[in-house]
């Protein structure tokens, strides 16, 4: 028989982990924390380099014989093109300021998910090939050829990064690691390194509008299905309109909404609301997803899937753009899309119908978050609206990255929920509003394959959540970002299993009176109301 | 003197220690700014097991009853069952707490001839130490069982919209289940 260790020889083992130099400890890729690479047919369909099926795990990631030439050549042109690039690699004093910010390295505690030692991947590369100190002193100077571990490192922690850019609010100098992990990435996709669960939604987007590629008939399908239950719950039918031509405004939301709970009970609300308001407004099969994984793969990838919701506006002669609850959508648009594919100026500049309010703060995109929109008709008292239909919820708010710290929508939600529940709990301070903590998931999306990195990513921002979960019983956990319903899910369910995940549109919409309706004793997911139970167990 | 009075005694000194050798399963960097972050949410780890080890050292000293300790034990395994460790070193933090005892009150022990006692307080820490290997199990499972439902989640609307579901109505409810959580 084997001989097991007795408690106290455990006990005496020394699991102190190695104490070498972050330069000299080799990348090692560790179950569940890295996403399968993307696979050939993904990477042609956009007409990528280096298109082949190869997997992360293998020694051979089948590159091309000149690859070290490509990368530098790469490197060197964006360092002449974007002087922000070239800033961040040289002004970083390792102050140490944002060392201890990534959700990632306070979660999961490896050191090279500290953003100052993310950076330091690249900057040491930097340093040895465009550098005279780094030519000359080298490794002493902090510097480092690129080989192919560099590479593996790069690809192993740049695809970990969730370009949130928490770190960067905390840095004297304004660094944003995030630019680096985006330059990063960009590099590797020059040798066909990318994931797949970034490359297979790109390819996809690319051919059919949308992340999972589905047709016309099937997006309008699944509204169709959202229809049966609203009729259910409310005894209206609704009939919505598809790619018409001549409508004054086009919904553009996340593709995610229309296919997975909870995000599909988001969508119901979109349609009862915009049905409420009499609004003239229509979906499009074409422009069908406010999702843009382009972004987390390069520049030019990013703008050429952007670009359909400008021609489908110009297309249908719409007056602008509404779009609905997203995270890095918004991220896009917002900072994004008026340089890669405007001016929008065959657009007007967004007026609600039924406000009269102009959104100034949109005159250059034309498109308006539908947070800012619904916040509007409230404040204006637009909407009738019965908040003890929420009343079995407890409910707090997680700032999405993109929305928070990228565009500043932090009030909008909060003034929403407020008029539709009447419980709302923030969570602690220095973890929300620009301070917020990601969602966690891995590179911004939702794999299943790199669960462990998810969970620790997630840590930080479930622990806020239990806090209030244990304080206040908080039960439902709200947010503007269609990844955020999908990830965040499946974080509660490992971290606080009793905490639901919404979008406040399914808030909005349980809340909403509706003319004509018949008496709601259903919620949007088909539960029963509170204090409806009884009637419902009768049945 | 009985042990109980002892542990009393040294209880700053002892935890101290106990957390200073958990912390040291970490990385060097990741050490320092886990014993030093004293906001617990901008530190979340250190802080569930400076909390999660005090409390188990309470339970244990008192003969409180091990339910309660189970909370605290699956709070920092919990975390450690998705952090860099083996399964052992996930788990093995409860032993911990034997060696620092020994060391601790090694003469005091000698002196007072409470064995007894220390044996039957180790025998706790045993016990404790399997539970956190339950519950290691158990988060690891949820691991799986979040990414099987993941995938549920996302393929039960589009089967229902192919109507695929109507032919295996049994399976209806388990989706159903699958997205509710
Ligand atoms: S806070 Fe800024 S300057 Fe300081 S280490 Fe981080 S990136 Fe460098
Ligand atoms: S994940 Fe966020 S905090 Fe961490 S390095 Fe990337 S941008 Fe910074």
């Amino acid at each position: 028989m084997a001989k097991l260790p007795k408690p106290e020889e455990l006990s005496k083992i020394d699991l102190k982990p190695p104490k070498t130099d972050w330069m000299d400890t080799p990348v090692e890729f560790k179950e569940d924390m890295y996403c399968w690479g993307a696979k050939g047919k993904n990477l042609k369909v956009v007409e990528f380099p280096n298109a082949r099926d190869w997997s992360p795990k293998e020694e051979d990631w089948k590159l091309p014989e000149n690859w070290k030439e490509i990368v530098m050549e790469a490197f060197g042109d964006r360092l002449s093109k974007y002087r922000s690039f070239k800033l961040f690699m040289d002004i970083c004093v390792r102050c140490g300021a944002c060392a201890d910010k990534c959700h990632f390295f306070i979660g999961g505690g490896d050191p090279k998910n500290m953003p100052v030692l993310r950076a330091e991947l690249m900057r040491s590369v930097y340093r040895k090939h465009f550098t005279t100190g780094g030519k000359i002193f080298g490794k002493t100077a902090g510097a480092r050829e690129l080989t192919l571990n560099v590479l593996k490192e790069w690809w192993y922690y740049y695809y970990q990064c969730t370009e949130c850019r928490r770190c960067s609010v905390f840095c004297p100098y304004g660094i944003d690691t995030a630019e680096i992990t985006m330059m990063g990435r960009e590099f590797l996709n020059l040798l066909g390194l990318n994931i797949d669960w970034i490359a297979g939604p790109v390819a996809n987007c690319y051919m059919k509008g949308n992340h999972l590629g589905l047709e016309p008939h099937t997006i309008k399908n699944s509204i169709e299905f959202f229809l049966d239950d609203i009729e259910n719950i409310t005894g209206i039918k609704i009939e919505p309109t598809f790619n018409r031509k001549g409508a004054e405004i086009l919904f553009v939301t996340p593709s995610g909404d229309l296919f997975a709970d909870p995000g599909t009970y988001t969508a119901m609300g979109y349609l009862m609301l915009f049905h409420e308001l009499g609004l003239d407004y229509t979906w499009s099969t074409y422009a069908s997803e406010g999702g843009n994984f382009g972004f987390f793969t390069s520049n030019e990838m990013g703008k050429r899937l952007n670009s359909k919701i400008y021609a489908e506006a110009k297309r249908l002669g719409v007056k602008w753009i509404l779009g609905g609850e997203c995270g890095h959508m918004w991220r896009v648009l917002h900072q994004y899309m008026d340089t890669w594919n405007g001016p929008a100026d065959f657009l007007e500049v967004p007026k609600s119908p039924i406000t009269g309010t102009v959104f100034e703060n949109a005159k250059a995109t034309k498109m308006v978050h539908i947070a800012e929109f619904t916040a509007d008709l409230i404040k204006h008292g637009k909407l009738k609206l019965d908040p003890r239909r929420n009343d079995h919820l407890k409910v707090t708010f997680h700032d999405s990255c993109n929305t928070s710290r990228g565009m500043g929508i932090l009030e909008e939600p909060r003034y929403i929920i407020k008029n539709v529940c009447k419980n709302f709990y923030e969570m602690p301070e220095n973890t929300i509003r620009e301070y917020t903590f990601c969602c966690g998931s891995g590179t911004g999306l939702n794999a299943s394959e790199n669960m462990a990195l998810r969970m620790r990513g997630g840590l930080p921002r479930a622990n806020a959540v239990k806090y209030v979960h244990d304080n206040h019983g908080v039960n439902m956990l709200a947010n503007i970002c269609a990844i955020d319903r999908a990830t965040l899910k499946s974080a509660m369910e490992y971290w606080v299993p009793d905490v639901q995940v919404c979008g406040i549109h399914e808030l909005v919409a349980n809340a909403l009176v509706m003319k004509g309706e018949k008496e709601r004793t259903l919620d949007l997911r088909l539960e029963p109301l509170p204090g409806k139970a009884e009637k419902e167990g009768n049945e | 003197m009985s042990l109980k009075n002892l542990l009393e005694e040294n209880k700053g000194k002892i935890i101290a220690k106990w957390f200073d050798a958990i912390i040291e399963t970490y990385p060097s960097d990741t050490a320092n700014f886990l014993k030093s972050q004293e906001n617990r949410f901008a530190n979340p780890v250190g802080a569930t097991i400076s909390q999660g080890i005090n409390n188990l050292f309470d339970i244990i000293m008192n003969g409180s009853d091990n339910e309660e300790a189970y909370a605290f034990l699956d709070n920092i395994v919990r975390i450690r069952a998705i952090q860099d460790f083996t399964p052992s070193q996930a788990v093995s933090f409860m032993f911990f707490l034997k060696r620092i005892i020994r060391e601790e009150l090694r003469k005091a022990i000698q002196e007072k001839h409470i064995y007894e006692e220390l044996f039957a307080f180790e025998a706790k820490i045993d016990v404790l130490a399997s539970s956190a290997f339950d519950i290691y199990m158990k988060c690891r499972e949820k691991l799986y069982e979040i990414k099987a439902s993941e995938l549920r989640r996302m393929t039960f609307r589009l089967l229902q919209r192919a109507n695929l579901l109507s032919e295996v109505k049994g399976q209806d409810s388990d989706f159903k289940e699958g997205n509710d959580g």
